[in-house]
């Protein structure tokens, strides 16, 4: 028994990526037709629909089955999966994929990730209802990640203030970074002053520690490492896909404390082993992570190894995940910027990753920090919440 | 002696309270000197039914409940507000405080007067009866119900005494006169009574409650002059005033009045109010004492008790007068929004769901009673682990705040959602919802304890759980 990971055996050689966006005048099925037809597009031996021998499709509530990607693309006799993990489900489609192809099942597998969030009618992200005793709660995800931050500052004794103004700083950066994409659902910087001056409506956040809602959808197409060049020049090989679900023991746990995601620490621990990283802040040149809401990406820099226990605040006002910074992370503006259509997310991760390592993110947003020892470009998804989540940890490189 | 009668009482009032001033300067009328009390949004009669049969039981201890089933124990609840109808209401209460399947729960519903039939009924089995009765008075803004209404909740346990439970005031003698007369009356349905001319209604009631009074006084041998303490309970405050004056002269000069003016700091609690005076007179009452509760309402129906030494070692932990006198305001408007005169703008975000019927009776313990699970290595589990043995009763033990959180987003019929994850003495942690908490006054290490409440309304249903709410309060 063991995770060995398939690092280097499979490659993903096309990849698309819709704007995320308010899209009130697409649906699910233009959605999926508009990132599915990108990824075919730029492939040195053209190929389409009917080429991919199997699909996955991540959506956690915008349909039931694979039928909601074989009708608009009009596949005929295709095996296409409808994949759930809650805020995962984008990185569990490509995770499938992957491991279908690496089997030896497919040749050509496609992961395909929507969300149509925008048709509910209600503000914010909204489960859909499965019945139960009625005993469950019923706080926002906003609320319940907000109480990592008095958690975090008693544990540390950072003073709440300056803790504000790292939490502030986590979202200024993301807009600054999101500014600078066009695919990005907000494109204005924000500054932190701006955001620290806004009401709170969840604990200490504000509506701009939290990420926006968005439609959206991605794709990526997978091959065998070895055929990966008959696609491309430049593939991204899979070095690890790693996912943890919870049991749910952090909520009844006194001795968990609120300051840390054991499920992200343990799905990073094993994400590293499959790509045989041990230093992750000098082997890896940027991550794309769930800054669901400003407390998240902060508990997530020390999840994953990127900041010592209890500093990561202090790494964040120091500039350290700036786009210029010596991590980069969320270059692509992260959800704070995307908003964040829940099966699509993942996809929208790999697809910075893929622009980034392959030298092709538009100059304003082009991180400086890859060179021969840096290489690698880490994705990090969550769903849930602090005590019970599914985790999700994608190393990629070229 | 083993003469039968009240064995144990207890009393529930809520924790807000409503400063009748407040009235007019929004109804343009009304409103008055003192406080009401007021239910939280998350509570109704059957929640604070509950909460008074708790009360009651905490006063007999842990070694009662092996003794329910020979006693004969049954469980009648009197409201004239009911959460449901067509479902009996009394099964939540026996759900939550964990009765035996034998032990029988039945409404008595509808009027005030169930409270008295209840008590006429449970007296005259010999059997344990354990009687509650909670009401939610209401009444148009502006409207003389409104201001002289309030929530509260009281239970009496009567029966034949045991050597575990002796009497704590014995029954000497009953009284009644009943008439069909129209003094107030309310369509099913309804929120609002209407009433009648008041005078009609006065005349009845005087001359019904000295015929019950009389015929009462003579079952128990007894004169009015030996009566220390008269507890009159009635919807109509005129009659009520206007009876105690008139049988007041005959009474002996110890007459002794409740050192705790529900009036002025309660309102009338409808159903529960004899229960609830009755208990606020045995806090105070002296072994030996002879107590007379009157009930004016479609009739006149007089019970008259003597007190025992075991009263002594029976009082509530928390007496009705110290209930009263802890609490904190709610304003008129957020009073009129609770109870839905006032209807608020709900958040862009959908109402929960309705509860699943199946889903709920499979967690019964849980949900009502708050037993989560315990396993092997002595660690709790909240909600209970379907991998665990054993049970582990909760619903009494205290906890202290880890962290907390104030959701301005969330639904909630009475926003902002405060919340809290707490860690229970003697192991187990909850995220669990607060209430009746300022949320300016929330922190790390507070102490807090369980109170069975509403979560919401959906489809009709009423979604019964516990909170936490701030201890000592």
């Amino acid at each position: 028994m063991g995770s060995h990971g398939i690092r280097d055996r499979v490659a993903i050689v096309g990849m698309g990526c819709t704007r995320f966006a308010e899209h009130w005048d697409k649906g699910v099925d233009e959605l999926l037709v508009d990132a599915t037809a990108e990824a075919f597009s730029n492939l040195n031996t053209p190929i389409g629909p009917d080429d991919v021998d199997a699909y996955w499709l991540g959506t956690a509530q915008s349909g039931m089955s694979g039928m909601v990607l074989a009708k608009p693309l009009g596949l005929e006799g295709k095996p296409v999966t409808r994949v759930e993990n809650m805020c995962a489900t984008g990185s569990e489609a490509l995770r499938q994929a992957a491991y279908a192809v690496a089997s030896g099942a497919y040749d050509v597998a496609m992961a395909v990730g929507v969300e149509k969030v925008k048709d509910s009618g209600y503000q914010g992200l909204n489960a859909f209802p499965i019945p139960t005793d009625g005993t469950n709660r019923t706080l926002t995800a906003a609320a319940m990640f907000s109480m990592v931050v008095p958690a975090y500052a008693e544990r540390y004794g950072v003073d709440p203030d300056e803790l504000r103004r790292a939490l502030a700083r986590i979202a200024s950066k993301n807009h600054y970074n999101g500014a600078r994409n066009p695919r990005a659902q907000f494109r204005r910087e924000m500054s932190v002053e701006q955001i620290c001056a806004l009401p709170s409506v969840a604990g200490e956040l504000s509506v701009f520690d939290c990420a926006g809602v968005a439609d959206g959808a991605a794709a990526a197409i997978v091959v065998r490492a070895e055929d990966a060049h008959r696609s491309t020049d430049r593939p991204l090989f899979i070095k690890a896909l790693s996912l943890v679900a919870g049991n749910g023991s952090g909520l009844s746990d006194p001795s968990y404390d609120y300051t840390t995601f054991r499920e992200v620490a343990r799905c990073a621990e094993d994400a590293y082993a499959q790509a045989g990283v041990t230093d992750p802040r000098a082997q890896i040149a940027m991550a794309e992570v769930h800054d669901c809401f400003t407390p998240t990406e902060l508990v997530l820099m020390e999840d994953l190894g990127f900041a010592e226990r209890g500093t990561a605040w202090k790494a964040v006002l120091d500039g350290v995940f700036d786009l210029d910074g010596e991590m980069p992370i969320n270059p692509d503006g992260g959800l704070k910027s995307f908003g964040h259509p829940v099966g699509a997310s993942g996809l929208r991760m790999i697809y910075e990753a893929w622009l980034q390592l392959r030298g092709e993110a538009p100059e304003e947003r082009r991180i400086t920090t890859i060179d021969a020892n840096r290489t690698l470009a880490l994705t990090h998804n969550l769903g849930g919440y602090p005590g019970e989540m599914v985790s999700f940890v994608g190393i990629f490189g070229t | 002696m083993t003469r039968r009668g009240i064995l144990a009482y207890g009393a529930y009032v809520p924790f807000h309270r409503l400063d009748r001033s407040e009235i007019a300067a929004v109804a343009g009328k009304g409103g008055g000197k003192g406080t009401r009390t007021v239910a939280s949004y998350d509570e109704d009669t059957t929640t604070m039914a509950f909460a008074a049969a708790r009360y009651l039981l905490g006063t007999l201890g842990p070694g009662y409940e092996a003794e329910q089933r020979p006693t004969g124990l049954s469980l009648w609840f009197a409201t004239t507000t009911p959460a449901y109808a067509d479902k009996t209401n009394a099964t939540a209460v026996h759900a939550a405080l964990e009765l035996d399947p034998a032990v029988p729960a039945f409404d008595v519903n509808g009027s005030v007067r169930s409270a008295a039939g209840a008590l006429r009924a449970g007296l005259g089995s010999g059997r344990h009866a354990l009687l509650v009765a909670a009401d939610l008075r209401s009444g148009l803004p502006g409207s003389a119900e409104e201001a002289g209404g309030g929530d509260a909740a009281a239970a009496l346990l009567v029966g034949d005494p045991t050597e575990a439970t002796p009497v704590i005031a014995a029954l000497l003698g009953e009284g009644s006169a009943t008439a069909e007369f129209l003094d107030r009356w309310r369509a099913p349905g309804e929120a609002h009574a209407k009433v009648w001319e008041e005078r009609f209604g006065e005349r009845r009631y005087l001359d019904l409650g000295q015929r019950a009074w009389d015929d009462a006084l003579k079952n128990a041998n007894l004169t009015p002059d030996q009566v220390d303490h008269v507890v009159v309970a009635g919807p109509h405050a005129r009659a009520v005033k206007s009876f105690q004056r008139s049988i007041g002269p005959v009474l002996g000069p110890d007459q002794r009045r409740n050192e705790v003016d529900l009036d002025a700091t309660v309102g009338f609690t409808g159903a529960a109010h004899p229960y609830l005076a009755l208990a606020a007179t045995l806090d105070e009452a002296e072994p030996d004492q002879v107590v007379a509760l009157v009930v004016l309402a479609d009739g006149a129906d007089v019970t008259l008790f003597r007190t025992t030494e075991a009263l002594v070692d029976r009082r509530m932990s928390r007496s009705v007068a110290a209930q009263v006198a802890s609490g904190g305001s709610v304003s008129y408007g957020r009073y009129l929004a609770w109870r839905g005169l006032l209807p608020i703008d709900p958040p862009r975000r959908p109402e929960p769901a309705r509860p699943s019927a199946s889903a709920a009776g499979r967690s019964t313990s849980w949900k009502f009673a708050f037993v989560g699970s315990e396993s092997d290595d002595g660690t709790v589990h909240l909600p209970p682990s379907p991998l665990d043995d054993q049970t582990r009763r909760m619903a009494d033990r205290q906890g202290t705040i880890v962290t907390f959180t104030i959701d301005r987003l969330a639904y909630s019929p009475s926003p902002p959602v405060v919340f809290a994850v707490v860690d229970f003495d003697g192991g187990g942690r909850l995220p669990v919802e607060l209430t009746d908490v300022d949320p300016a006054d929330v922190h790390i290490g507070d102490r807090v304890g369980m109170t069975f409440r509403k979560l919401f309304t959906a489809d009709g249903i009423h979604n019964y759980f516990w909170k936490a709410r701030k201890a000592g309060d």
